[in-house]
């Protein structure tokens, strides 16, 4: 049953990675991408990691998403085509070196030898907001920091010059 | 019975090795970040598969703040494109090429 | 006072130290006052420590003032050493230095200030390292200061760098002296290898312990140093930069190439005296290259037609005798000899200095003449040192240059270690010698002051005796030469009641002379040898006033260059000694060192830097076609970097 669950979880999220990657419309692009993430949040739960499905969900899917859709709402929905160089080398190498990296690694997983996963605690919420304010809370500060720089960062490189 | 966390892992390989076709092989600036965030969130699912492995929730305190760091990035960068759309009405990395020799 | 003995060294150097430092800002009064002061001070402190000294009968006296090398097995203090020698040294190289510092005053005061600091400088850095050479207790103390000399030598000649000539004739001196530094050098390496020191009184100790050692090492060591005596001391081979000197100022002549420096070969060789002793064959090798100097430079002094190259040629001579006397084993006798050669030829020089300032920088005598009623201090001061020079009896240069002729015979006559044929032969070239040094030198005393003026009207009036600041030192350095001759009265003058030499038993300590066995000369014979000797002189004056004196003057000599003009022309051209060295040697190295420059220097090391640089030039332009400008290529750059990295890890 959780195998049949996680098989077709990871079948639609490579699925969905790859038309939001190869697509042409970035609509349709951020859509099949929410969809990956839907279900990487699958994962996320049948690894015993709800806390992080629910963020995932919201962060990801909802917010940041949702901010790459009202960009390219302000852009116009651009789209690149027509008079571009053709780049034969450039897209070959790219493409041989993605692939190597997706292949190298599934090999690198099966020759690993790792142990079943274990039984994870079930308070799995609690105990990473004890984690997060004790161990981690100076990181956890840090962070909040982080995204005030990036907000003020955005603000200033899209303010207009009046 | 659990699933393996090898299973795990290859699924994150094969998002990544998607993502990375993304950021190389497109042109549209969006889609490069698009394809940036695909492997982030398979860095992620590695990291949080090795956190349960270990029955450790450090690898999963870890993976949130990639999430918060990720979402920085994604803002910043997309103003960033913002901008050069302003500047010259395109999103077409290929036409950014001032730094060429 | 003794312990203060290191001041001695310490005034002159800070006197140069600070015209070097002010050369600009000085005018002439700060620069005399530093200039003369420091020498002055230095005298003082002389002074005072010799008469310290002078209770001590001849005892060994050394300070050290740091430890200057400690490599190993090699630990070289810096030692000053005083003793009978070395007082002897100091003496008259603070006192002749002192009067000729004052002499420079007036004669350099035509210079521009930054001229005149320079000038005192480099005068006061080579006080400083003759002293050095003078009180130095180790070969390698010696060695700094043998250096130090040679280094102002050419800065001195060379003061009128402006001039060629001037340069060159710089250049000359530095290069022939090192030649004989290599020998020098040389010797203080074998001595250390050896004997396992070179502090004096250590390495006459060793000597005397090891016998076997000296047999077999005594010979080349002090062959070798006689070398360095060679180049600076101007013996035959290299003598030849003594007379290009005479470029610098005449002062210069008069302190280094005359009274200090060129004795310094005289003095090494004393202060080695125990090395020399040991060795019979060095000590004849010394006579044979002091004799044949003596005589050799005398005869070309006879055809020279400038008044400092006269004095230059005869210093060359001079020097012979002295070396003669050391290779007979009289080393007290020919340190006499340099200490009475000190004043009368630096008078001589001084001299000549104030006729050329007087006949307005004209050095050549055939345009001198008559100078006697318009210079009178000048002309009696030279006439005396003149006398001095010639061996006239009471005068210095007489009793000096007489004792070495008498050791010299004595050697011959007592057949010294068996060589005594060529002692005497070294003896009978020295008299003869002696014949012609009198005679070039009133040769020149006739033609420079007496007889009519032949330098034309316009300068006729400009003729004038020389300031007293020129003048006073000179007057000095006349009664000198005649008064510390009495110092080294031998016994036979005094027909043997009792022994009036100070000289010789106040050496004996540290310049022992070498005994001949078997050679009582007696008294008839002695005073039979001054009377050859002073006939000889009195000979050489008469010939010169036949030939330069009186209304026919220099009509004879005239007649007969013509009658041999191969030999003339010979002898005024110093036998083209010059051109000789120039041909076989100076030529040579030249076309060897233009080889090297434009074959090894040009192509291959300049061709190496010049191929480095544009390598990197090429290496630039290709790399730089990585740089697109293409986001994608970077990151795809990026991205097999990452990929290669962590395969590398993994793996």
């Amino acid at each position: 049953m959780v195998t049949a669950v996680f098989l077709v979880a990871a079948i639609l999220a490579v699925v969905s990675a790859i038309v939001a990657v190869s697509h042409r419309d970035p609509v349709f692009n951020v859509l099949s991408l929410v969809v990956t993430f839907f279900c990487v949040a699958v994962n996320y739960a049948l690894l015993g990691a709800h806390f992080l499905a629910a963020a995932q969900i919201l962060v990801y899917a909802g917010a940041i998403l949702v901010l790459f859709l009202f960009v390219i709402m302000l852009l116009g929905a651009p789209q690149t085509g027509g008079d571009e160089v053709k780049r034969p080398v450039q897209k070959s190498a790219g493409l041989a070196l993605a692939a190597i990296v997706a292949v190298g690694g599934a090999l690198l997983a099966l020759t690993l030898k790792i142990a079943p996963a274990e039984a994870v605690p079930a308070a799995n919420t609690q105990a990473i907001g004890r984690l997060l304010i004790t161990t981690y809370g100076f990181a956890f500060e840090l962070i909040s920091v982080l995204l005030l720089a990036a907000m003020v960062g955005a603000l200033v490189l899209v303010k207009r010059k009046h | 019975m659990a699933i393996p966390t090898a299973h795990f892992l290859i699924l994150a390989a094969l998002l990544f090795g998607v993502g990375a076709a993304g950021v190389l092989l497109r042109r549209s600036g969006i889609a490069i970040l698009l394809g940036i965030e695909l492997m982030l969130n398979a860095g992620n699912l590695a990291l949080a598969a090795f956190s349960s492995q270990h029955g450790n929730l450090d690898g999963q305190v870890f993976v949130f703040f990639v999430m918060a760091v990720a979402a920085a990035e994604v803002a910043v960068g997309l103003a960033i494109l913002v901008a050069i759309f302003r500047k010259g009405q395109s999103i077409d990395v290929d036409r950014l090429n001032i730094l060429r020799w | 006072m003794l312990n203060l003995l290191w001041l001695v060294l310490v005034f002159p150097l800070a006197g140069a130290v600070a015209l070097l430092a002010g050369a600009r800002r000085f005018n002439h009064a700060i620069t005399s006052a530093i200039g003369v002061g420091s020498v002055g001070l230095s005298l003082l402190v002389t002074l005072g420590s010799l008469l310290s000294y002078a209770g001590r009968h001849g005892e060994v006296v050394g300070m050290t003032l740091f430890r200057w090398i400690a490599a190993g097995d090699l630990a070289v203090d810096f030692s000053l050493r005083l003793d009978p020698l070395s007082a002897v040294m100091l003496f008259f190289v603070t006192f002749v230095g002192f009067l000729i510092h004052v002499y420079s005053v007036s004669y350099m005061h035509d210079e521009p200030p930054s001229a005149f600091a320079r000038y005192f400088a480099y005068l006061n850095l080579f006080m400083f390292a003759m002293l050095t050479l003078v009180l130095g207790a180790n070969l390698l103390v010696l060695f700094v200061g043998w250096e130090g000399v040679g280094l102002c030598s050419y800065l001195l000649i060379g003061f009128y760098f402006e001039k060629d000539w001037c340069a060159a004739a710089g250049k000359k001196a530095f290069i022939v002296n090192r030649l004989g530094d290599f020998g020098f050098l040389l010797a203080i390496f074998l001595a250390f290898k050896v004997f396992g020191t070179v502090d004096f009184a250590a390495l006459e100790a060793a000597v005397a312990a090891h016998p076997e050692l000296a047999a077999q090492w005594v010979t080349p060591i002090a062959l070798l140093l006689f070398v360095g005596a060679i180049g600076k001391s101007a013996q035959l081979p290299l003598y030849v930069w003594l007379p290009d000197a005479m470029a610098g100022p005449t002062p210069v002549s008069a302190l280094i190439h005359a009274a200090t420096m060129v004795t310094a070969g005289v003095y090494m060789v004393a202060r080695s005296s125990f090395l020399f002793a040991a060795s019979p064959t060095a000590l004849l090798v010394v006579a044979a290259v002091g004799g044949l100097t003596a005589l050799f430079a005398a005869t070309i002094g006879l055809a020279q037609n400038d008044i400092k190259k006269v004095l230059a040629y005869s210093t060359v001579s001079q020097l012979g005798y002295m070396f003669l006397g050391a290779g007979a084993g009289a080393f007290a006798a020919a340190i006499f000899h340099v200490f009475t050669h000190a004043f009368f030829k630096a008078c001589l020089f001084l001299g000549s200095g104030s006729v050329i300032h007087a006949c307005g920088g004209e050095q050549d005598m055939r345009k001198m003449g008559g100078l006697k009623k318009h210079m009178p201090a000048t002309y009696w001061t030279f006439l005396v040192a003149t006398l001095a020079l010639a061996g006239i009896p009471f005068f210095a240069g007489f009793f000096s240059k007489d004792e070495i002729l008498a050791r010299v015979f004595a050697a011959g006559a007592g057949n010294l270690h068996g060589f005594g044929t060529a002692y005497l032969v070294l003896w009978g070239l020295g008299v003869i010698g002696a014949f012609l040094t009198a005679f070039y030198m009133f040769r020149a005393v006739y033609m420079t002051f007496h007889g009519e003026f032949k330098g034309g009207h316009e300068a006729e009036h400009h003729l004038h005796e020389s300031p007293g600041l020129m003048v006073w030192p000179l007057r000095i350095l006349a009664v000198g030469s005649i008064v510390v001759g009495f110092l080294g009265v031998s016994k036979a003058m005094v027909f043997n009641f009792g022994d009036p030499n100070w000289f010789e038993p106040f050496l004996h300590p540290v310049a022992p002379a070498v005994e001949v066995e078997g050679a009582h000369v007696g008294l008839g014979i002695e005073w039979m040898l001054i009377a050859l000797s002073v006939g000889v002189a009195v000979a050489g004056i008469w010939l010169a006033r036949r030939f330069y004196f009186g209304p026919e003057a220099g009509q004879r000599p005239a007649r007969l260059a013509a009658s041999m003009p191969g030999l003339y022309a010979a002898v005024a051209n110093k036998y083209y000694v010059d051109e000789g060295y120039d041909r076989a040697i100076v030529q040579p190295v030249n076309k060897v060192a233009y080889a090297l420059w434009k074959g090894l220097d040009t192509v291959v090391i300049d061709g190496t830097l010049v191929s480095l640089a544009f390598f990197t030039e090429i290496t630039g332009d290709l790399l730089r076609f990585l740089q697109t400008g293409n986001v994608r290529n970077y990151s795809l750059m990026v991205l097999a970097g990452a990929v290669a990295a962590a395969a590398w890890l993994l793996l």
